[in-house]
């Protein structure tokens, strides 16, 4: 816990630089609507999380949440009763997605990264490919209002993420999440003490599909459909994931701090923006601050260990 | 270094061909090359097309070329135990950088090219100081970079820029015989990667830190000199494809290397070269099996006319089902 500190000292630094250029940020709507518009890539993170802790990579996650909205928008084409069925489907597709990166890489023992980059080429293919080229149909409105409506004052996507950050802290919490932290560190010695590390694994990459299916259901109401939707948003649930304190290779770090990040990153693009550098300039230093971010964290470490030791 | 000492005692006379059969974890990309040549014949004589005539060949290696070299640059740090996912903004970068420094006078070549190799160079050297001082994993700092050097894109570019001289553009265009220049020039880079791999001490060193930073660390080799080192090759390499890339299109343009998926197509290259992705083995010739592989693929599909999406689905099964049966392979060694 003391690794993830650092990342929601930050956070609170963020959110009070923004409440001090616009002072209606800290007001219920406004952080609300902020929350609301983080969701998406707070759930993405949190099941990259999962995969990255566990010594892996997803890099499918992007274009699973572009083929989640377009088969949605395809299938439900507006009609209303075909929105739960839709809504199950994609859940499922988003679960078989993760079951198959999973068994690809740990029974067939391809590196993750290649594993999930060939998803990711077959998926953004094989849907365009059904589509046509370009998405079609169109979503109805009970769809749309998961993503942008609201249960009294509070979106129904806030909801949803405390929802799935409630479980994944539980999942961390429980005996799946220590052997999935052990597989992490060393898989070798978990495997030795009795941990199925590839089932444990597999089971990493399911929830992170089953994530890129939560975050697609919550994008398409919000952002609508288009073949852009899930763009970049693999290396942005990575760099939320990094900026937590979650270390590339597994092993360290906890889901909190990962959305944390998440938040992080968003509260950071808010920034960004009131303070008019957007559009061009905005990669530029999210690029630097990512550098810098992960750079700390890096030289603190060893530092933490030593204390840790004496 | 076995290996390397199995290529010391093939003959003298031996051909280049015997040479890189010796490269063993190249030989399964050769052997999967030669069955997509002869599948690449049957489909071009049944449809009509003469696949192994000149102007397909040509349109092979010209494709081909600009990847090539990246990949080539791609596998040195790949080998060193990194990786670069920079490489398509930065050919992006010095697609502009040539264009704009040349602006059509044939006298603002040389300049030209110097700053587009130094530029490139020197996120290189960025690169590589922020993955060994900074400790940040090459994954992080390499995207980081790219996002920087797209800012400073978007910030400046709008649309393509500057412009080539027409003497500058032979680069792109030529034929020597039946051999385009881009293809020569990707045969130079390769053959100078691969003699630095297997006959200087800095190969030995990159195939060394790849393998296990530790352990040469402790026999004395200086580690983040190695990987920065081959950092700034694999931007100079991605810098020359910027260049190539420049004198095709006559001018420079801000999405040339995104548009050409050139991070992630170098490493499946690679990867599907034989090149273990933790680094420390493989090697430059299975690297240009990989693209060959690639454009071979792609000129079949081009004379099937099949849909560019379905390129994507069957380059990606291809990629997992290549690398399940690298992994098979070494498992039962």
């Amino acid at each position: 816990m003391r690794r993830a500190l650092p990342i929601f000292v930050v956070l609170a630094g963020l959110l009070v630089a923004i409440a001090v250029v616009n002072p209606y940020f800290l007001e219920p709507t406004a952080f609300l609507a902020f929350v609301k518009r983080a969701a998406p890539l707070v759930i993405l993170a949190a099941g990259q999380y999962f995969v990255i802790v566990s010594g892996e990579f997803d890099l499918s996650v992007g274009s699973l949440v572009t083929a989640e909205v377009v088969i949605a928008a395809r299938l439900i084409d507006g009609s209303a009763e075909a929105t739960w069925p839709v809504l199950a489907l994609m859940i499922a597709f988003g679960l078989i997605v993760g079951l198959v990166n999973g068994a690809v890489t740990t029974l067939l023992r391809v590196p993750s990264f290649i594993t999930t980059l060939g998803m990711l080429l077959i998926l953004s293919g094989a849907v365009f490919l059904w589509t046509g080229g370009s998405p079609r149909g169109a979503l109805s409105e009970q769809f749309r209002q998961l993503g942008r409506g609201s249960l009294g004052p509070v979106p129904w996507s806030v909801l949803i993420l405390v929802a799935v950050a409630a479980a994944a802290v539980w999942a961390t919490r429980a005996r799946f999440g220590h052997t999935l932290v052990a597989a992490g560190d060393n898989d070798r010695a978990a495997a030795l003490s009795g941990v199925r590390v590839a089932r444990v694994r597999t089971v990493a990459f399911m929830i992170s599909g089953l994530s890129a299916a939560v975050a697609a259901i919550l994008l398409g109401g919000f952002a609508g459909v288009s073949a852009q939707v899930g763009k970049g948003l693999e290396f942005q649930a990575i760099t939320a994931v990094v900026l937590g304190g979650v270390v590339l290779g597994g092993g360290r770090g906890s889901v909190a701090a990962a959305m944390a990040g998440a938040f992080t990153l968003e509260a950071l693009f808010t920034l960004l923006n009131l303070y008019g550098i957007s559009g061009a300039l905005e990669p530029a230093v999210q690029g630097v601050i990512i550098i810098a971010a992960v750079a700390l964290g890096a030289v603190r470490f060893p530092r933490a260990r030593a204390a840790a030791a004496s | 270094m076995t290996q390397q000492l199995k290529l010391g005692r093939v003959p003298a006379g031996g051909s280049l061909l015997r040479r890189i059969s010796a490269d063993r974890p190249a030989r399964p990309v050769y052997v999967a090359l030669v069955l997509l040549v002869v599948l690449g014949w049957l489909v071009f004589a049944l449809d009509g097309g003469t696949f192994l005539g000149q102007e397909n060949i040509v349109g092979i290696q010209q494709r081909s070329a600009a990847l090539g070299i990246v990949a080539v640059g791609q596998t040195l740090v790949i080998l060193a135990g990194s990786l670069d996912l920079s490489v398509a903004y930065l050919i992006s970068l010095t697609s502009l950088v040539t264009a704009e420094i040349m602006a059509g006078a044939d006298s603002g070549v040389p300049a030209a090219v110097a700053a587009a190799l130094a530029v490139s160079a020197l996120i290189g050297l960025v690169n590589g100081l922020i993955v060994t001082r900074l400790r940040v994993h090459a994954f992080i700092a390499t995207l980081g970079v790219a996002l920087v050097v797209r800012g400073a894109l978007d910030a400046r570019y709008d649309g393509p820029a500057g412009s080539v001289p027409e003497s500058f553009q032979h680069l792109g265009y030529d034929r020597i015989g039946p051999l385009p220049v881009s293809a020569l020039l990707w045969a130079a880079v390769a053959a100078g990667a691969w003699l630095l791999l297997s006959r200087t001490r800095l190969g030995y060193r990159i195939y060394a830190v790849g393998g296990d930073a530790e352990v040469a660390r402790l026999s004395g080799v200086r580690t983040e000199r190695v990987v920065v080192i081959a950092h700034v090759l694999c931007s100079v390499c991605a810098g020359i494809a910027g260049l190539l890339l420049a004198s095709r299109l006559g001018a420079g343009a801000p999405t040339v290397g995104t548009d050409g998926g050139y991070d992630l197509e170098s490493i499946a290259a690679v990867v599907l070269g034989g090149t273990a992705l933790a680094g420390g083995r493989g090697g430059v010739a299975g690297t240009v099996g990989g693209v060959l592989l690639l454009a071979v693929l792609d000129s079949i599909f081009n004379q099937l006319e099949v849909n560019s999406f379905a390129k994507d689905v069957v380059r990606g099964v291809i990629l997992v089902a290549a690398l399940a049966i690298y992994a098979r392979g070494r498992r039962t060694r």
